[in-house]
C-alpha cells in the first residue's frame, strides 16, 4: 500500500459497509412517513377550506359524539403503547412477548377500525353520507384516510405476527417489526391532528 | 359482468384512430414476431424484464421514454395540421371531440409518460456509477417503479382503441372532469394512467434519496458531488414533496366521480379552485422536475466538452436548491385570472421573477465554463448550446407573463404555449438527449453516429424554432389556445409555417432513428473499448461499457469533485487490484413486472367499472407485495474469482488498446502494476 492517502483510489467492498440495508430501509422508511404526511397535510388543507360547507346539511356540531371519538382516540393510543411493549420485548429477544404484545396491538387497532366503521354507518343510515355536502365529503375521506392506513398497518402486523411465528426474530423481521412501529406511531400522530381539527374544533 | 365495458366503444367509425390502432398492433406485433424468430424470450426475460439492475431499469425507461415521445409526436403533427388547414370555412379533418382528445393525449404524455420516464431513466443508469455505489437502495421498489409507469403508459394507449381518452386538457380542470360534465370513460383514463405513474415517481424519488445521501463512496462529501447527482437529489426532493399532493388531488377527483362527493363540483359545497390549486401546487414543481436533471447534465457535458472544471460550482449547488424551495412558492401563477386580488398575485408574480436569478446564475456558470475551455463540438454540446441560446429567448417571455397585468391578456393564449414548450423542450428535451448521446456509448458499449446526429439536432432546432416563434405572434394577435377551428383568416400563415416547423422536426425523429440503426450497424467498428471516450471527469467513466453487472471491482475513493479526472491526473486510474472480494448483488425477480401487469389490470377494470376484476387485482398486488415482503433470500453472490476474470479481461482489453494508442495521448491508459 502507498504511504499517500490521496493516491488510493478504491476499498475492497468488505471493509467499508455500504449497503448496510435495516438502516437504509429505516432511513427510506422515514422519508416515505414524510410524503405520507405530505399527503395528509393536503387532505387536512382540503378539510380546512370545505368545513364550513354544508350546504343546507348538518354541521359538525350537530353530528359528532365526543366522548365516543375520545374513547376512538384513547383506544389508538392505547395500542401505540402495547407496540412499543413489543418493541421492548423484541430488543430482548423474547419472540412469544412480541407476539402477545402485537396480538393486543392488533385486536385494539381492529377495535379502532370497528369504532370508525360504526360511526360512519350510522351517520350513512341518518342520511348524512359522505354525498351530502363537501363538508362531509371531506369529513369521510380525511377520517377515512387515516382508516384505511390503520387497515393498512392490520394487514402488516398480521403478516409480522405469522413471520414471528415461522421465521423467529431474524433481523430482516426485527427491521420490519421497527418500521411497522414507525408506522403505527406515525399515524397515532396524525389522529391526534384528526381529533383536534375535526372533533375537538368541529364541536366548538 | 364487464362493467361498462362493450364491443361498441371500440371506436371502429373513426378511421384516423382506426388507423393509428391497426398500426400500433402490427408494429408490437412484428416486434414480438422477431423476438420469436430470433428465441429471445429467454434472454429478454432473463436479462431484461426481470432484471433488478439499475442500467438495465434505467434503459428500459428510456426506451419508455422514446416510444411515448413517438406517440405524444403524432399528436403535435395532428393538432399542427388541422390547425394549418381549419380555418373559415375548412374545417379540417379532425372532429372537435377528437382534437379536444388529441390535445389532452399530448400533454399528459409528453410530462408523465415522455419527460418522466426519460429523467428516471438516465438518474437510474448515471446515480448509481457516479457516486461509486453498486445499485440503488432499494433495487426491487425500482423495478415497482419502472412496471407502474409502463403500466400508466399501456393504459393511456389502450385508451386509443378501447373507448376514448380525456377531453378535458392534460391538467384536468374542474368542473369539466366532473362526472356530470364528462360522464364518458375518458377522464377515467387520464386519472387512473396519470395516479399509477405518479405513485411510481413518487417511489424513484424515495429511492434515490436514499441512494444518494446513503451510498457514496468514501471521500464523495455532498460539496464532491457530480452536478448530475445535485439536479438528481434536489429532484428527488421536489418528487417526495409534489407527488402526494398529486396523489390526494386525483383521490379527490375519483371520490367525485365514483362516489358522488363534492370536492370540486359547482353544488352542494364543493370547490373549483381547489382542485386548480392542488395541481399546481404539484404542477409547478413538477416543471423543474423535469428540468433540473436536464440542468444536471449540461453541467456535465459542459465540464467534460471544455476539458475544465465547472464554473462556479458551489454557485451552481446552492443556485438549483434555490430553484428548488422557490419552485413551490410560485404555483398560482398558472391561474393570476382566478381573481384571488392584488396583493396574492403581487406575491406570485414577485416569486416567478425571482426563479428568474438562480437560472441565470447557472447559465453564466455554463457560459463562464466554456470561456478559455478547448470546447469539442460533439453532439452532446451541440443540444447544449441549442438549450442555452433557446432557453434564454423562452425564459424572457416567462418574466413577461410573471407581471399579472400582462398575464390577464395573454392567459390561455398561444403566447402562453410556446413560453412553455420553449421552456420545455430545450429545458428538458434537449437536456435529455444530450444526457442520450453523451451517457449511450456508457450504457451501451458503442457510441452514436455523431454526423448524423448532428443533422438531427440542426432539424430539432430549426424546427423547434418555425414551429413556436410563430406562437408568440399569434399568442399577441389574440389566438387562444386549443382551437381545433378557427375564423380569423389572419392567423392561417402563422399556423401554416408552424405547421411546417412540425414537419423539420419529424425530419429530425427520422434521422435520429436512422442514427440509432446505422450505429447499430457500425457497432463493432466503433465499440468503446475504454470505458471512457470523451475523456470524461466523474467516476461512470471509471467502469466499463457497458459496466459489469456491479459496477465496481472495488468501491472508488473520492478525492475531489471530479474524481474521475483527479485519478488520472495521478495515474491512479487504472491501477489493478492485487485481490477481489465476492460481491453481493439482487437476485432477478418478476415480481415487480407481476405487480405493474396487476395494477394495469385494477386501472383497466376501474374505468370501465368491472368491480370483481379491480378487487381481484388488488388483491392481487398486496398478495405479491407480501410474498415479496416474506423473501428473506433476495440476494446472490457473485464469487471472487468470477469478478477477477471479468476485471482481468477489462485490463487486457485497457492494455491493447493503450499499445495501439500514439504515445502522449490524452490520457495514460496504461494499467499501473498491482498495488
Amino acid at each position: 500500500m502507498t504511504a499517500d492517502a490521496s493516491t488510493i483510489n478504491s476499498v475492497p467492498a468488505g471493509e467499508i459497509e455500504l449497503s448496510d440495508t435495516a438502516a437504509n430501509q429505516a432511513f427510506g422508511f422515514w422519508i416515505y412517513l414524510m410524503t405520507d404526511l405530505v399527503l395528509f397535510a393536503s387532505i387536512f388543507a382540503t378539510y380546512a377550506v370545505l368545513s364550513r360547507n354544508y350546504a343546507g346539511g348538518p354541521t359538525g356540531k350537530d353530528l359528532f359524539d365526543l366522548p365516543y371519538a375520545f374513547g376512538e382516540t384513547m383506544v389508538l393510543l392505547f395500542s401505540s403503547t402495547t407496540y412499543a411493549m413489543a418493541v421492548l420485548a423484541m430488543h430482548k429477544a423474547r419472540k412469544n412477548m412480541v407476539l402477545m404484545w402485537l396480538a393486543i396491538t392488533f385486536l385494539l387497532g381492529l377495535g379502532f377500525i370497528a369504532m370508525e366503521i360504526n360511526e360512519f354507518y350510522q351517520l350513512i343510515l341518518d342520511g348524512n353520507g359522505p354525498q351530502r355536502s363537501g363538508f362531509l365529503s371531506a369529513f369521510f375521506t380525511l377520517v377515512g384516510t387515516h382508516g384505511a392506513h390503520v387497515t393498512f398497518g392490520l394487514i402488516w402486523m398480521a403478516v409480522m405476527l405469522v413471520q414471528v411465528i415461522i421465521k423467529g426474530l431474524t433481523t430482516p423481521v426485527q427491521s420490519r417489526l421497527m418500521r411497522l412501529s414507525m408506522f403505527w406511531h406515525f399515524l397515532d400522530i396524525v389522529w391526534i391532528g384528526v381529533f383536534t381539527i375535526v372533533y375537538l374544533m368541529g364541536v366548538i | 359482468m364487464f362493467g361498462k365495458l362493450s364491443l361498441a366503444v371500440i371506436p371502429l367509425e373513426n378511421p384516423i384512430i382506426m388507423g393509428a390502432v391497426g398500426g400500433t398492433i402490427l408494429l408490437a406485433l412484428i416486434i414480438l414476431a422477431l423476438i420469436t424468430y430470433y428465441r429471445k424470450w429467454t434472454y429478454l426475460w432473463q436479462e431484461w424484464l426481470t432484471s433488478l439492475d439499475h442500467k438495465r431499469i434505467g434503459i428500459m425507461y428510456i426506451i419508455l421514454a422514446l416510444i411515448m415521445l413517438l406517440r405524444g409526436f403524432s399528436d403535435a403533427i395532428l393538432m399542427r395540421s388541422q390547425q394549418a388547414i381549419a380555418a373559415g370555412t375548412s374545417h379540417g379533418y379532425l372532429p372537435p371531440g377528437h382534437f379536444d382528445q388529441i390535445f389532452s393525449a399530448h400533454g399528459t404524455i409528453m410530462i408523465v409518460f415522455m419527460a418522466m420516464p426519460f429523467l428516471a431513466g438516465l438518474i437510474n443508469i448515471v446515480v448509481p456509477q457516479q457516486i461509486g455505489a453498486r445499485d440503488v437502495a432499494f433495487p426491487f421498489l425500482n423495478a415497482v417503479s419502472l412496471w407502474l409507469t409502463a403500466a400508466g403508459a399501456l393504459l393511456v394507449m389502450v385508451s386509443l382503441g378501447v373507448g376514448e381518452f380525456s377531453k378535458a386538457g392534460w391538467s384536468g380542470y374542474a368542473p369539466l372532469v366532473e362526472r356530470q360534465y364528462s360522464p364518458g370513460t375518458g377522464v377515467d383514463y387520464w386519472m387512473w394512467a396519470f395516479q399509477i405513474a405518479g405513485i411510481g415517481s413518487l417511489m424513484t424519488s424515495i429511492n434515490f434519496l436514499v441512494t444518494i445521501l446513503k451510498m457514496r463512496a468514501p471521500g464523495m462529501t455532498l460539496m464532491r458531488m457530480p452536478m448530475f447527482v445535485w439536479t438528481a437529489f434536489f429532484t428527488s426532493v421536489l418528487m417526495a414533496f409534489a407527488f402526494p399532493v398529486l396523489t390526494v388531488a386525483l383521490a379527490l377527483l375519483t371520490l367525485d366521480r365514483y362516489l358522488g362527493m363534492h370536492f370540486f363540483t359547482n353544488a352542494l359545497g364543493g370547490e373549483i379552485m381547489m382542485y386548480i390549486n392542488l395541481f399546481w401546487i404539484w404542477g409547478h414543481p413538477e416543471v423543474y422536475i423535469v428540468i433540473l436533471p436536464a440542468f444536471g447534465v449540461f453541467s456535465e457535458v459542459v465540464a467534460t466538452f471544455c476539458g475544465k472544471r465547472l464554473f462556479g460550482y458551489r454557485s451552481m449547488v446552492y443556485a438549483t436548491a434555490t430553484i428548488m424551495v422557490l419552485s413551490f412558492s410560485v404555483w398560482v401563477h398558472h391561474f393570476f385570472t382566478m381573481g384571488a386580488g392584488p396583493d396574492v398575485n403581487f406575491f406570485f408574480g414577485i416569486t416567478t421573477m425571482l426563479i428568474a436569478i438562480p437560472t441565470g446564475v447557472k447559465i453564466f456558470n455554463w457560459l463562464f465554463t466554456m470561456y478559455r475551455g478547448r470546447i469539442r463540438f460533439t453532439t452532446p454540446m451541440y443540444w447544449t448550446l441549442g438549450f442555452i441560446a433557446t432557453f434564454t429567448l423562452g425564459g424572457m417571455a416567462g418574466v413577461l407573463l410573471s407581471l399579472p397585468p400582462a398575464d390577464y391578456v395573454l392567459h390561455n393564449s398561444l403566447f402562453l404555449i410556446a413560453h412553455f414548450h420553449t421552456m420545455l423542450i430545450p429545458g428538458s428535451v434537449f437536456g435529455f438527449f444530450a444526457g442520450y448521446y453523451y451517457w449511450f456509448p456508457k450504457a451501451i458499449g458503442f457510441p452514436l453516429n455523431e454526423k448524423l446526429g448532428k443533422w438531427a439536432f440542426w432539424a430539432w432546432l430549426i424546427g423547434f424554432d418555425l414551429a413556436f416563434v410563430p406562437l408568440y405572434v399569434l399568442g399577441f394577435m389574440g389566438m387562444p389556445r386549443r382551437m381545433e377551428h378557427y375564423a380569423n383568416p389572419a392567423w392561417q400563415p402563422y399556423l401554416i409555417i408552424a405547421a411546417g416547423g412540425v414537419a423539420v422536426i419529424l425530419i429530425g425523429i427520422f434521422l435520429q432513428l436512422i442514427q440509432l440503426a446505422v450505429s447499430i450497424k457500425q457497432r463493432h467498428a466503433t465499440r468503446d473499448l475504454t470505458g471512457d471516450p470523451w475523456n470524461g471527469r466523474t467516476l461512470e467513466w471509471a467502469t466499463a461499457s457497458p459496466p459489469a453487472v456491479y459496477n465496481f471491482a472495488q468501491t472508488p475513493v473520492v478525492h475531489d469533485i471530479d474524481a474521475f479526472w483527479d485519478m488520472k491526473e495521478k495515474d491512479i486510474a487504472y491501477r489493478q487490484h492485487d485481490r477481489y472480494h465476492d460481491i453481493h448483488l439482487p437476485k432477478n425477480t418478476a415480481k415487480g413486472l407481476v405487480n405493474g401487469a396487476l395494477v394495469f389490470v385494477f386501472g383497466f377494470a376501474m374505468v370501465w367499472y368491472i368491480w370483481w376484476l379491480a378487487i381481484l387485482s388488488a388483491l392481487g398486488v398486496i398478495i405479491t407485495l407480501i410474498v415479496r415482503a416474506s423473501d428473506d433470500d433476495t440476494d446472490y453472490i457473485i464469487p471472487a474469482g468470477r469478478v477477477e476474470q471479468i476485471e482481468k479481461q477489462r485490463y487486457r482489453q485497457l492494455t491493447a488498446v493503450a499499445a495501439e494508442r500514439p504515445a502522449g495521448g490524452q490520457t495514460s491508459l496504461q494499467p499501473s502494476p498491482a498495488v
